[in-house]
Parts: structure tokens; sequence; C-alpha cells
């Protein structure tokens, strides 16, 4: 009895890891947006999905196999930020967020409903890579390679983005023109161009989770707007616009919800929520956000 | 008129008008600067000392008259291009960034230019900042945060300097270490406007000084005379 409770927390904490890695990743690119562009991107969850279908559709329709898609989904789904943000979210920057927000929350609708009309509902399993099938016997548990790839995957994306953020030219006027882009645009430094790159990077991010988690969850039109919502909650507890806090917080939450679901399944679907409103209520900037 | 007869005129300023949203602030500045000059703008607070640089490097985009810069006009200019025409900027707040390394800091402004400082002689201008590179921005003392201000302009290749208020708030000892900087700049051929309420650093560094009331210049004065002449300037910085 004792040793089932253990293989199912082993289990759980494997399942929470690989929630985690998605939970971090679109996170990431959701604090590097609302960081830079004061824009909490709404339509984070169907570029996500869009990311997942633009795999689907290459494999099907254009034979390009699950490497490739690695790396040409995001770059679809970054193009098509690039077009979204220049002609219509940067008209929003002056006015209050509250408009960013409908505009992106807008977009998400009509992303998804066009996919939902093409496709259906239903969605579509998509194959993992040969490379990665079959599972690994860890001795205590047995997991599938591909949920591995993704967990190690996902912390090296992570990883690299926190360096690029934190230990780079481009990082520091990244982070330049998070705390003051009058000043930088003094120097010559071209803004409006660094606010598109970030959108675009921070969406391709999503599209990259999208590609991802492909293979693990059915692909469908509505697999974004599914966990953009507990995403949101997981930025909540991080703190708005805290990269760190995005990456651990949301690694973190998920191994939570993981122990929820061997200690008290109830529970497991509503914890983060809870730990939200904790936070919220105990350290309103979130757990890794500067109180102002 | 003392004028830049010396040099050639590098920021000629004429009825320049100036708006933040509806408020009026500048009603037609002139003022002209010539190479290597060292001009200060005095005046009481909110006279449009502040507002007459953020207008020259393009912050305040609502505003009318002429504006050449380097010959060229720049009145509809962004910041973005004022700067590519060799002007740069060192706000009155100071602007550090705070989620920045100090070294991080100092090395932000992209060169655009040559002719800019190397980071040696930087660190032989400010000794300070050498010791303090990986320190975040947000750590520096007041005095530190103001020569990293400066210091991280010099490197770019721009020849005019707008310096606003850079010794305010700070003790005797870093105020001159201040003027001994922009000593140093002036003999080194920068063009350098200074806002100064601060007048008697104003006069050991200065060649000229304009006297700014209500959004307008409305005194010229050579440094060799200001001094005969501080009655009328007092009575203008006077409450």
């Amino acid at each position: 009895m004792e040793h089932f409770s253990m293989m199912a927390l082993w289990g759980q904490l494997v399942v929470g890891l690989i929630n985690g890695s998605f939970y971090a990743l679109l996170s990431l690119g959701l604090a590097i947006i609302f960081g830079l562009l004061k824009v909490a991107n709404f339509a984070h969850g169907a570029l996500f999905m869009l990311g997942a279908f633009s795999a689907l559709l290459m494999h099907r329709y254009l034979g390009v196999n699950y490497w490739f898609a690695l790396v040409l989904a995001p770059l679809v789904v970054a193009a098509f930020g690039v077009v979204f943000e220049r002609l219509a979210l940067r008209r929003l920057y002056h006015l209050h967020h509250l408009y960013g927000m409908l505009l992106t929350f807008g977009l998400a609708l009509v992303v998804q409903g066009v996919v939902l009309d093409r496709f259906g509902a239903s969605g579509a399993s998509y194959p993992p890579p040969d490379l990665l099938r079959g599972g690994l016997d860890l001795g205590f548990m047995f997991v599938p390679v591909y949920r591995l790839w993704v967990i190690v995957a996902a912390i090296v994306v992570c990883a690299c983005t926190w360096i690029v953020i934190e230990k780079t030219k481009l990082g520091a006027y990244l982070r330049a023109a998070t705390e003051n882009p009058e000043l930088l645009k003094t120097f010559s430094v071209n803004v409006p161009l660094l606010l598109t790159a970030t959108y675009a990077a921070g969406v391709g991010l999503a599209a990259l989770a999208g590609v991802m988690a492909a293979p693990i969850y059915q692909v469908s039109p509505m697999m974004g707007a599914d966990i953009i919502i507990v995403v949101f909650a997981v930025v909540v507890v991080g703190g708005m616009g805290s990269i760190s806090g995005a990456i651990f917080t949301g690694f973190g939450l998920g191994l939570l919800e993981g122990v929820a679901k061997v200690v008290y399944p109830e529970a497991a679907n509503s914890v983060i929520f809870a730990m939200m409103a904790l936070v919220l209520l105990f350290r309103p900037a979130g757990l890794f956000g500067k109180e102002t | 008129m003392p004028d830049a007869a010396a040099g050639k005129t590098l920021l000629e300023v004429s009825d320049l008008q100036a708006w933040y949203g509806d408020s009026h602030i500048l009603h037609g500045v002139n003022m002209s600067v010539g190479k290597g000059e060292l001009v200060t703008i005095l005046g009481r607070n909110g006279a449009g000392k502040s507002t007459t640089l953020r207008s020259i490097i393009g912050l305040l985009s609502k505003k009318t008259g002429s504006m050449r810069i380097q010959g060229v006009e720049s009145i509809n200019s962004s910041p973005t291009v004022i700067a590519r025409l060799g002007v740069a900027y060192c706000p009155e707040e100071r602007g550090i960034y705070a989620s920045l390394s100090v070294g991080e800091n100092l090395t932000l402004p992209p060169k655009l230019r040559d002719g800019g400082l190397s980071t040696d002689e930087i660190f032989t201008m400010f000794p300070n900042i050498k010791d303090r590179l990986s320190s975040r921005g947000s750590n520096l003392s007041g005095g530190e945060q103001q020569m990293l201000a400066i210091a991280r302009i010099l490197r770019t290749g721009a020849d005019i300097l707008l310096l606003d208020e850079p010794t305010e708030g700070l003790a005797p000892v870093i105020v001159q270490q201040i003027e001994q900087a922009i000593t140093a700049l002036k003999q080194r051929g920068f063009t350098i406007v200074l806002v100064e309420q601060n007048h008697r650093f104003a006069q050991k560094v200065a060649d000229r000084h304009y006297v700014m009331e209500s959004g307008k210049i409305v005194d010229e004065l050579t440094n060799d005379t200001i001094a005969q002449e501080w009655d009328r300037v007092t009575r203008y910085l006077s409450v």
C-alpha cells in the first residue's frame, strides 16, 4: 500500500513537471511581453494552439517532421505576431492596459474561431518523433522518453531565455526599455523595433510550447484556452513581468498540482487558484515581483 | 551681441515653442551655441530650462519654431535621429537603469560616431566608476549615479552634450569632481549646454549664460561680465 502510493506520487510528480514545463514556457513569454509592452497578452493560449496546429498541418500536408516543426512553427507564429503588433497592438500602447487586453482577447477568439471552423472541435493526435518513442525504466517508475525530452527541453529553453535577458547586450536593451524607454530613445536605440521583436519572441515561445505539447495532448482548437487560464494564475503568483518568477513558479505550481493529485485529488484543479488567492492576499506583487 | 563668432554654430534655436500636452511651456526660445562653447541656461524653477533641453533632444514632440543641429533642421525629428546628429542628453533625474549593472549602464548607449572617449579615458575622468562596474545601478550613491550618467554619453561620439542640473543635491566634494570633469570635456572640444540653478558653479565653468524666465530667454551675459552684473542676475534668480 505504502509502495503503491509512492509510485503514484512519482508518477504525478512527473506529470506535474510536464505540465509545469508548459506553464513555465507560456508564463515566461507572457512575462517578457508584459514587462516591456505592458500588455497582458490574452492571445497567448490561442498562439500556443496555433503552434501545435502549424506543426500538425505541416506534418499532414508538407511532410515536415517534428524537428523541423520545432523551428518552423514558432517562426510562423512569430511572423504572425510581428504583423499583429505592427498593424494593431502598437496603436494601443498609449492607452490604458485594458485596451491591449481586449484586443488580444479578441484576437484569441478570432484565431480559435477560424481554426474551429476549418478543422472542427475534435482535434487530432500528432505522433511523437521516432527518436523519442518508447519509454525509460528509471527503476522506481517507467517514463515515456518523449515526456523526459519535454522536461529537459523546457528547462534548457527557459535557461537560455534567462541568459539572453540577464547576460547579453540585447537583454540589457530589453531591461532598459522596460525601465525607461524614453531615455533609451535618446541613445538612438530603436525602441519600437525592440517592442516588436519582444512580442514576436514571446509568442514564438508560446508556439514552441505548442509544438512540444502536440504529441502529448490532443491538438484541438481549445487546447490553448484550457491551459492559459492556469498560466495567468501562474503569472500572478510569480509576479507580473518577473522572468525568473515565471520560470520557477511555472515548474513549482506544476509540481504542486501533481502532489495535490495524490494527496487530495479533489483539490488538484483548484490548488493553483487557491495559491493565487493566497499570494494576492499576502504578497500582491507576486512571489518574485517587486513591491511598488 | 556676444556670439559664437570663434566657432561655427552647432545649435541654433529660433522661436521655439513647446507644449506638454495642453500646457504651453516654451514661448519662443532663441539661442545659439557655437562649436566648443559651454553655455548655461540659468533661471528659476519652472522657467522652462529642462523643457528646453528635452525639446532639443526631441523628447517633446509638440513644438514649433526652428531647431538647427549641425545645420540640419530638426524641429520634427525623433530623439533617435537627433542623437545621430551628435547630441547626447543627461537628464536631471540621471536615468541610471536600476536593473542594469554599472558596466551595462556605461556601455548601453551605442557608439554612433567617431571621436568618443574610450573606456580608459572615462575611468581616468571618473575613477569611482571603475571600482563599481559589477554593482547594480540602483546601489550607487547620488554622486556616483551622476558621474555614470555623464560618463555613459561620452563614449557615443556625441559632440553636443545637454546636461540638466548635474550638481543638484550633491556634496561639495562631488560637485568639485564634476566641475573638473566638465572643464576637461570643454578642453577636449565638446560643446556643452548646461542647465544650472547653482550659478556659482555655472560661473566657474561657462563661457556664456542665458537667463530664462516664463518659457523665454530674457537675458544673455558673457562670463566676463557676469561678476559685474551680479545684481542683475540675482534679480532674475531670486524668488
